[in-house]
């Protein structure tokens, strides 16, 4: 599924937080989007999957949709939004429950989120007997319950540790192996992005614009290699110039205010 | 102990001068000294029954001892024979079940309005707009003064009683509801919105059992004001009931029974908290 973001502007009375964001995602590819706090990354989330209505401009999509898919656009949260009432196998079957699935598809496909993420055997626990990593596992499986053809992923790692986030980024790229799924990915870690995205947009302090798009050319698969370190670090230094200019330029404009 | 920390303070290293030539105190080697774990509290469980049967044998003696009078302060013997005597001539059970009938329905009238008028104001934006000012004006009406107005509409009988009782619960009910459900996570809507969820199962699946720790913190203030109503109802106008048989012990300088009936309350009272300690327990074990 692609996504097309065209002239988007976004409001929040007087502060204007997106100005004239014009994007592409193509099918199967993962942006990760990074930038200064406050310019606009969790609001460009929002609007892609209509959960903030955009002052001006517009978010289309279009594309193949996976068979049995339930929810097109589906989000995987930061800070995981898990029912705390509701065991880990029922807080996946939350997303199906209002579809007309037969008592054995939803089994199966709660089954295979459970299986997926290593859940199986923490299936009846409650959100609050489960680590910060494991309770992002129940995320990422309530996300696949409705085989989605876009990912929209709010910083996902970033209330984990170091540990935590390489075994998930793991987990992430075996899913994208497998699904081939479009994602935006928000995030303020450019190791995260550098791992994981195809290319990543900068966003410029706030009003948030696009500041540069940069293609990461080394495939995914290989980046781990030695061999690959060097254009990595190569893109990481350009990434990093980037982004502390535009923090830098922030934090004098709040220091002024 | 590790291999790598030594020993004995004789194993220690010497201590070494302060870096920078500073002129410093050399401590010699000493245990860490346990300065306080942040005034943990301890559990006690026998305080409380210690601190219990303390006030019941200083209230006994200061009455054998002719310290205060039987009429006005009767030791806790007479109290509970005077209970015993209301239980075997059946004057417990008559004047209990007139009070509970009265809490029940009262209390139940008074929830099920306020929740619903609660939920309507924690969910739609203009039932707020609306809401919130008449709740602001009633609420700190003492609903005790609008009895006598209760039994002209409704009469002197049962109506008029729950109406009381009704009314004094509604409007903590109402702020407790729409309370809690302001209190229910909006990232977890967000994310039922997101995956499509609709309206009625997002109000079922979230924000009813979100706010539901909220709305049962309400029903113990509520039931402790259907107790306090009944009882000042029943002392207005009513032939059997906790309260008129109270007030009516008082008139008659009976003052064992007077406070037989005060005990009363007071375990009724605890046998609702109990329930709905239970309830809780029950209703809230994911916490």
């Amino acid at each position: 599924m692609r996504l097309l973001v065209s002239e988007l502007t976004h409001r929040y009375e007087d502060l204007t937080v997106l100005d004239g964001i014009d994007l592409t995602l193509a099918e199967g590819e993962i942006l990760a989007v990074i930038g200064p706090s406050g310019c606009g990354k969790s609001t460009l989330l929002g609007i892609a999957g209509g959960i903030v209505a955009p002052t001006a401009g517009s978010v289309r999509v279009e594309g193949a949709v996976p068979d049995g898919c339930l929810n097109p656009i589906t989000f995987i949260f930061q800070d995981f939004a898990l029912l705390p009432w509701r065991t880990v196998e029922d807080n996946i079957a939350l997303v199906l429950e209002h579809h007309r699935l037969s008592a054995a598809e939803r089994r199966e496909r709660t089954e295979t989120g459970l299986r997926r993420m290593g859940l199986w055997d923490f299936r009846k626990a409650l959100p609050k007997q489960l680590s910060g990593g494991m309770r992002q596992r129940v995320g990422i499986a309530r996300a696949l319950a409705v085989r989605p053809a876009m990912l929209l992923l709010d910083e996902p790692l970033s209330a984990l540790d170091a540990q935590t986030r390489e075994l998930l980024m793991d987990d992430f790229l075996g899913l994208w192996r497998r699904e081939k799924t479009t994602a935006l990915y928000v995030t303020h870690n450019l190791d995260e992005a550098l791992r994981l995205a195809d290319r990543v947009c900068v966003l410029s302090r706030r009003p948030g614009r696009i500041r540069e798009l940069v293609t990461i050319e080394e495939p995914r698969e290989r980046r781990q290699e030695p061999s690959a370190q060097a254009h990595l670090a190569e893109v990481r230094e350009r990434l990093w110039h980037l982004m502390k200019a535009e923090a830098q330029m922030a934090d004098r404009e709040i220091a002024r205010a | 102990m590790p291999d790598s920390l030594p020993a004995s303070p004789s194993a220690m290293p010497p201590a070494r001068p302060p870096a920078g030539g500073a002129a410093g105190r050399t401590v010699a080697a000493q245990p860490v000294r346990f300065r306080g774990g942040g005034f943990t509290v301890k559990r006690h469980g026998w305080a409380a029954l210690a601190a219990f049967a303390a006030l019941l044998a200083v209230w006994e003696g200061v009455s054998r001892l002719g310290l205060a009078s039987p009429l006005f302060l009767p030791p806790p013997s007479a109290v509970g024979r005077a209970l015993a005597g209301m239980v075997a001539d059946g004057s417990l059970w008559l004047n209990l079940k007139a009070s509970l009938a009265r809490i029940a329905v009262g209390w139940v009238l008074g929830t099920l309005g306020g929740m619903l008028v609660g939920f309507a104001m924690g969910i739609f934006s203009t039932a707020r707009a609306v809401g919130v000012p008449l709740v602001s004006a009633f609420f700190p009406i003492p609903k005790i003064a609008l009895l006598p107005l209760f039994i002209l509409w409704f009469g002197i009988g049962e109506p008029s009683k729950f109406a009381t009782i009704g009314f004094g619960v509604f409007f903590p009910t109402v702020i407790a509801t729409y309370s809690a459900i302001d209190s229910v996570p909006r990232n977890l809507i967000r994310m039922a919105q997101s995956f499509g969820l609709p309206w009625g199962a997002i109000l079922r699946s979230i924000v009813l059992p979100g706010a539901l720790p909220g709305i049962l913190a309400g029903f113990r203030i509520t039931a402790s004001i259907a107790l306090i109503l009944v009882v000042a109802a029943e002392m207005i106008g009513a032939e059997y009931g906790i309260g008129a048989f109270v007030l009516m012990a008082g008139n008659l300088m009976q003052t064992d029974t007077l406070l037989a009936g005060v005990l009363v309350l007071s375990l009724m009272g605890l046998a609702i908290g109990t329930v709905l300690s239970l309830l809780e327990r029950r209703l809230l074990n994911w916490r």
